[in-house]
């Protein structure tokens, strides 16, 4: 793919365009891609709309999903496997770690599959590819705010019920922890569909791997189950997503561990990936074309 | 090509290889097969286009010409940015549209409405530019009472006119169009190119066109470029290069003396489920010849081998000038037979005595099923030429005008003293 320079031309006014053979890695044109948000605002409302057409529950599939997934795990951790989730009722301690987890796992699903899901499209007219895996972080940011909904809404009839909880000022710390949810998951997703690009083989990967992921992060069990097993503290620190969603729950229930280093390493490593991210997509998006 | 306007789109030495071995797309591989697996100067690689330069001026309509494979889709697609030049630079001084395909981006269960939103932002049209347009695109493309339909509950009318409406309605300083006429019925595609004229025309765009339809090239274009084996083999004035263009690619006459067969099974033009054997025309006395008179009937046999069965498949004929114009186009499809089972097969047009003019003329054949597929492309595989005695051009020495000269029953009577 050409990475054009876009540049006014101060002469006459207009716009120039050069394609030629590119080369380089961070060529990025964050220009052009202010031009294109429009399309972004346009794909994410397709993006929700076209999810939720065709179903007799329509929006509703969105915070069902992840709430079915919620008492299933309830079930087989808590009141089968018998893992303790400290103070907090196991349906909550679920639905707070899933927030996270879905939008995440959403992400790189969906992310993954950019240039295979678009091949045709992108055969056929050019914008910048990016605007693509942008615009599916943003449309799963608004299933992630429904599930919020319902979080709060069981949180309400938790606490009514007077169960040991209470939410503070701490709450606002989830801001900070989405951004490097949404840095990790762009990343990740980038690196990933860039590498499908040629090869599909980790298109069939991806799911069984994000599966892995799912029990590898303190999700469905408290993190304490990881830091304290010493074969398997590492995994608290490697595992980027793990403190990310173990701080959902401190800072959401006060029902976790508060470890800015191991967020600091979380977040790092989300940068990261990003940038490799960017530049494999970058590399990708021009040959694609040729070889889907 | 005037020197007075400004330059739109300058071309230096492009070129673009394939690699041949690794997974590609269609469009490589129809262009591998179409340039018989030539290979590049790399084993492995071919190169669909090389060296190609031109520049272009605002407000020309430039046509592109060439066979099947020639790099014209590879040309098109540099130019809109969807794939990379292996070699050169084109600069483009204006802000590029491209229509490879009508209706890219289309969401099937979203609305004529959202549709429109989404195709044009994907277009690169911002939201209050479609907004502004939104009536002019739903009465263009006459679908209002079904704005808020899913698409795929369309007809495939309906959702050509829509696409089309949007695309139409882009306002780029240079559009590249694919093809996108050999969709639709004929009086939409009338109306498209007016369209298209009025784009050129009015607002001074510069507008690149792909398509079979010689007839709408030589119309429009204001200048033409003929590609061949990815090189600029002719460019200059549309009727020139049409002409050029249809000469090198029919068998000329001499060589083919009214018949052109394909010999070769697995080569010849089709697919799987069917490909041409031959094309021969004959005159009255049956014995195939490339000189006609025109007094006479000319019978073009057209034979073809099923492979698979095919439900309604019908031929195509057309007729083109040798400059290009299409004189008519005949189907055999009010007599065709509905189900093909393997085997072979002919299609006889006659062309009645009486209705062509002296002049030399190409035939064009293929196969489809309507609003479906297409089997056999439509393409140029031989050309003859009418002479002689017959109809009224035959009094006068030099040529008639006319694509066709019909014997018009006609009478002269003298009503008052």
């Amino acid at each position: 793919m050409s990475q054009p320079n876009t540049k006014a031309d101060a002469a006459d006014g207009g716009y120039e365009i050069v394609i030629e053979p590119s080369s380089g890695f961070l060529r990025t044109n964050w220009r052009e891609l202010w031009e294109y948000r429009d399309l972004l605002h346009i794909l994410v409302r397709r993006d929700f709309l076209a999810k939720y057409k065709q179903t007799m529950l329509g929006p509703l599939w969105f915070i069902l999903q992840p709430l079915l997934s919620a008492v299933v795990m309830s079930i087989a951790f808590h009141k089968v496997a018998g893992i303790a989730t400290g103070h907090t009722p196991s349906l909550l301690f679920n639905l707070c770690a899933l927030l996270p987890w879905s939008y995440f796992a959403q992400n790189v699903t969906t992310g993954s599959a950019t240039f295979t899901a678009n091949a045709h499209l992108f055969g056929k007219v050019y914008f910048p590819r990016l605007v693509v895996p942008l615009s599916t972080v943003v449309s799963n940011l608004f299933a992630f705010i429904l599930q919020l909904g319902v979080f709060l809404l069981f949180y309400v009839w938790f606490a009514v019920r007077g169960a040991n909880i209470h939410i503070g000022a701490s709450a606002l710390l989830v801001l900070p922890l989405i951004l490097i949810t949404c840095v990790l998951s762009l990343g990740l997703s980038l690196l990933i569909s860039a590498s499908t690009a040629k090869y599909r083989d980790l298109s069939h990967l991806t799911p069984v791997l994000l599966q892995l992921w799912m029990f590898a992060s303190p999700v469905f069990y408290p993190m304490e189950l990881l830091t304290k097993n010493p074969s398997w503290s590492w995994l608290a620190w490697v595992n980027p997503v793990a403190p990310i969603v173990e701080h959902f729950r401190t800072v959401l229930l006060h029902d976790g561990i508060w470890n800015p280093a191991m967020l600091a390493v979380s977040a790092a490593t989300s940068v990261v990936l990003l940038l490799f991210g960017i530049m494999a997509f970058n590399r990708a998006e021009r040959t694609v074309v040729d070889s889907v | 090509m005037s020197t007075a306007r400004k330059l739109m789109v300058d071309a230096r030495g492009i070129g673009k290889r394939y690699r041949i071995g690794t997974r590609r797309g269609d469009d490589a591989q129809t262009a591998r097969a179409a340039l018989g697996l030539r290979a590049g100067d790399l084993p492995g690689t071919f190169w669909s286009l090389r060296d190609v330069s031109f520049s272009v001026n605002q407000g020309e309509v430039v046509g592109l010409v060439g066979r099947n494979g020639a790099g014209k889709s590879t040309l098109l697609k540099i130019l809109s940015r969807i794939t990379d030049p292996t070699h050169g630079k084109v600069t483009l001084h204006g802000r590029v549209a491209s229509l490879l395909e009508v209706g890219t981006g289309f969401h099937p269960e979203l609305t004529g409405r959202e549709n429109i939103f989404l195709n044009g932002a994907i277009l690169g049209m911002k939201r209050w530019e479609i907004a502004a347009k939104f009536d002019e695109i739903v009465e263009f493309a006459e679908v209002g009472a079904f704005l808020d339909t899913p698409v795929k509950h369309y007809s495939s009318g309906m959702f050509v006119r829509l696409a089309f409406a949007v695309a139409a309605h882009l306002e780029p300083e240079i559009l590249l169009i694919d093809e996108v006429l050999a969709v639709g019925d004929a009086a939409f595609q009338k109306k498209c190119l007016g369209k298209m004229g009025e784009v050129a025309g009015e607002h001074g765009r510069t507008v690149f066109f792909v398509s079979h339809n010689l007839g709408a090239l030589r119309a429009l274009c204001t200048s033409a470029i003929l590609l061949e084996d990815g090189t600029v083999a002719m460019s200059g004035k549309p009727g020139e290069v049409i002409a050029h263009y249809l000469t090198k690619n029919s068998p000329s006459e001499g060589e083919s003396n009214g018949h052109v067969a394909w010999p070769d099974a697995t080569s010849a033009p089709g697919n799987d489920e069917m490909r041409l054997v031959s094309v021969t025309i004959s005159g009255a006395d049956g014995t195939p010849s490339s000189l006609l008179e025109a007094a006479q009937p000319i019978t073009v046999e057209v034979r073809y081998t099923v492979m698979q069965r095919v439900r309604g498949a019908r031929f195509y004929l057309f007729l083109h000038t040798s400059e290009g114009e299409l004189a008519f186009v005949a189907t055999d499809h009010l007599h065709q037979i509905e189900l093909l089972e393997p085997g072979l097969y002919r299609t006889v047009f006659t062309i009645p005595g009486g209705l062509l003019n002296r002049r030399r003329y190409v035939v064009s054949t293929g196969s489809d099923v309507p609003g479906e597929r297409y089997i056999i492309t439509v393409s140029e595989r031989i050309s003859f030429t009418v002479s002689g005695a017959g109809n009224q051009s035959s009094l006068f020495p030099e040529s008639w005008p006319g694509a066709v000269c019909p014997r018009i029953p006609c009478k002269v009577e003298r009503l008052t003293a």
